[in-house]
């Protein structure tokens, strides 16, 4: 097989079909030590361990939320935390029927020579590193690669180093029991058109897909963690029928069938835009032979953190209000869901300008 | 878009999902003039232009034969002939709903320096000849790369050039409203296993859809013609069922959904191997975003160039060969197809030539 074949491979296709599972998709609640403190501080709340704990067990311990969920990805200190009665959250996820995941790369650095293109880092020692993980519970990785959009980007040399850093990811998980979800975002920042960002968007993914391919990476124990094609975040904004539609045409055109699950992240997407969006795009009328579903952070986090406000008294509520973004997006993974019926908080852009994680 | 936007493009996309009509397959009848020659001298008849009108002339007019077509590929010479009656071929085609298609590679030349390899030529003046083969009815063409399997065989060299022939042809051709198929055969010779053919098959789809990406090519409005992933000619056989699930696999882990139709080669295989393969595909259960059907040469005509060999009285005969194998190929794409007890004289006759030279 051009594809590896190692002791994991059934472990993986399974993990990695289960993942894909229609109705469920993934909480992505892996911000680094830095990026949860700047979510923090917009609610008054000190970026200490206790509050980051407290955070995340507000979220996995919500009554009702972790039937929708098929994986959460955690941060590293995350992985290893506990409820407050001393429950390993792995433990929380594994009795709800929830996958564990784990941030792998080590942040973007700027790539010399080109105007502010970054490849991501993260590959030295990566096979030690996920073979630790694997054995604390966690069965799927993520690596966040990040291009942008601009008169000349991205460049030819963006497009090979990140694709060539995602392939290398992916195969070292694989061969240490790690689904790799493979993650190349494409920006929303700039001016630019749906047409554009859909070319950008099938250019990006026929490398990462032939990167894949050269590096013996199994497609069908892999997940693709895609940016919706959408117009700039300085363009007007399109119906979600249309962002549906341009999103499934790049992915017919660049994904091989043998990749079992797509989760989109929600970039600067509004909770209920990502909702919708994704809603519209489980309705669409054409042969998908990847489930369509949800990797969100933001999109899921947004209300619940404000509902929260650090304060254990809105404890109770704030779970509620995390159940039903659960809900509304397990609906939109099916095509079921119903705009507007998920809260007032969730139409709030999520949009920050060169978002660095 | 990343593809480039021809003025045919809704006529592109929709003459490739017809190609793709379930039930429905092609007919590779574009051998050279010296290609006719060997199979006209197998049966003992004159490589004359009468000759090759005649066969061609037998096939396109048998009864319910063009019903289990979509499209048929013609040799240059055959697009401008006719029938004994003066009726163009590419009319009796368009009435009988078939697309007419046209070989437009040159044949195949050495790469210095590798052992044996080639690339395909045919990109001078591609332009021009496309347009003149539109006016002349032509909706589909066809242009075959050619790779093979040995121990250090395919080199990256054969692969990114072969590609990059198909990529070229491809976007010139929906420039001018041809829907190309692209066919990167990989060639059965050797005693290689159908893993190492399953490798091979998946690393040349790969880089050709890389490269037809590249170069804008838009994949709706184009179909695959590839080889099915099976053991080498020198190696044991294996069943249908696996050939099948090999085959289907390397498809998932290369081909996009957008790719409308694949049209399976027949290369040496037998008429009644093929249709077997072909069936056992269609029964195969799994993702399957493309239709999958067939381009077969050989495995379409053998028996029925053996029925007629070359006379007037056999004609009958060798139309009713010909319409069995479209049935059974027509069955095969639907997975219905149930094996023919009552084969014709040389339907199960390996049609392998080795290092064959088309």
């Amino acid at each position: 097989m051009s594809a590896l074949v190692g002791k994991y491979a059934d472990e993986l296709i399974k993990t990695a079909k289960y993942i894909a599972t229609p109705g469920k998709g993934i909480l992505a609640a892996d911000e680094s030590t830095g990026t949860i403190g700047k979510r923090l501080s917009s609610i008054n709340v000190e970026n200490v361990e206790s509050n980051r704990q407290a955070l995340r067990e507000l979220l996995l311990t919500s009554p009702g939320a972790l039937q929708h969920l098929s994986g959460v990805i955690f941060f590293e200190e995350t992985l290893y935390q506990t409820t407050s009665s001393g429950k390993p959250f792995v433990e929380v996820l594994q009795e709800g029927g929830v996958i564990s995941g784990i941030k792998v790369d080590k942040g973007v650095v700027d790539l010399a020579g080109t105007n502010g293109e970054t490849t991501t880092q993260g590959l030295d020692s990566l096979g030690t590193r996920c073979a630790q993980y694997y054995k604390a519970g966690a069965r799927f990785a993520k690596w966040r690669a990040v291009l942008k959009i601009g008169p000349t980007e991205p460049s030819e040399l963006s497009i090979q180093q990140n694709a060539q850093g995602l392939a290398r990811y992916a195969i070292i998980c694989q061969e240490n029991g790690l689904v790799p979800i493979v993650e190349p975002e494409v920006l929303t920042d700039g001016p630019h058109s749906i047409e554009k960002c859909a070319a950008v968007t099938e250019t990006v993914l026929a490398a990462v897909y032939k990167a894949l391919n050269d590096h013996h990476v199994l497609l069908e124990g892999t997940l693709l963690k895609p940016n919706m094609v959408t117009p700039g975040s300085d363009s007007p904004k399109v119906a979600a029928e249309v962002i549906a539609e341009y999103t499934v045409r790049a992915l017919r055109r660049t994904v091989p069938p043998a990749v079992p699950g797509i989760v989109f992240l929600s970039g600067g997407q509004s909770e209920e835009e990502a909702t919708v969006n994704l809603n519209a795009m489980n309705k669409l009328e054409v042969l998908k032979p990847w489930t369509l579903s949800f990797s969100f952070g933001r999109a899921l986090q947004q209300s619940t953190l404000k509902t929260w406000a650090g304060k254990k008294e809105n404890l109770a509520k704030a779970q509620q209000v995390f159940l039903v973004r659960c809900k509304a997006n397990s609906d939109a993974t099916l095509g079921k869901y119903v705009a507007g019926s998920g809260g007032d908080l969730a139409s709030e852009s999520l949009y920050v300008k060169g978002y660095k994680y | 878009m990343s593809c480039f936007t021809s003025k045919y493009q809704d006529e592109l996309i929709a003459n490739a999902a017809y190609i793709g009509t379930p039930g429905k397959g092609i007919l590779a009848a574009d051998e050279s003039t010296g290609t006719i020659g060997k199979r006209l001298s197998s049966i003992n008849v004159e490589n004359i232009e009468e000759n090759r009108r005649n066969l061609r002339e037998l096939l396109f007019t048998t009864p319910g034969a063009l019903e289990c077509l979509s499209g048929v590929i013609l040799f240059e010479e055959t697009l401008y002939q006719k029938t004994s009656n003066g009726k163009p071929f590419v009319d009796v085609m368009k009435e009988g709903k078939v697309l007419p298609g046209i070989k437009v590679d040159k044949g195949t030349v050495q790469l210095p320096g590798t052992n044996g390899e080639t690339t395909t030529q045919g990109l001078d003046g591609l332009a021009e000849r496309c347009k003149k083969y539109y006016a002349a009815g032509a909706r589909f063409a066809k242009w075959r790369a050619v790779l093979k399997i040995g121990p250090n065989e395919p080199s990256q060299l054969a692969i990114n050039e072969n590609a990059n022939g198909l990529a070229r042809y491809a976007v010139i051709c929906q420039e001018n409203g041809l829907v190309p198929i692209v066919e990167p055969e990989i060639l059965i010779d050797g005693s290689h296993s159908i893993d190492k053919c399953a490798d091979v098959t998946e690393r040349v789809l790969s880089a050709c859809y890389k490269a037809l990406t590249d170069h804008h090519v838009l994949l709706e409005g184009t179909l695959l013609k590839p080889n099915m992933v099976t053991p080498g000619s020198d190696a044991l056989k294996v069943a249908p069922e696996v050939i099948a699930e090999y085959t289907v696999r390397a498809l998932q882990r290369t081909v996009p959904a957008a790719v409308p139709a694949i049209v399976f080669l027949s290369g040496g295989q037998s008429e009644e191997e093929a249709s077997l393969n072909l069936n056992a595909m269609n029964k195969l259960k799994g993702k399957k975003p493309w239709s999958l059907s067939f381009s077969f040469g050989r495995a379409l005509q053998q028996s029925t160039l053996k029925a007629w060999a070359g006379k007037e009285e056999n004609v009958p005969k060798a139309k009713k060969a010909f319409f069995a194998r479209c049935k059974a190929n027509s069955q095969a794409t639907l997975g219905t197809y149930k094996g023919n007890a009552h084969l014709g004289e040389g339907a199960s006759e390996s049609l392998h030539v080795k290092d064959y030279k088309y």
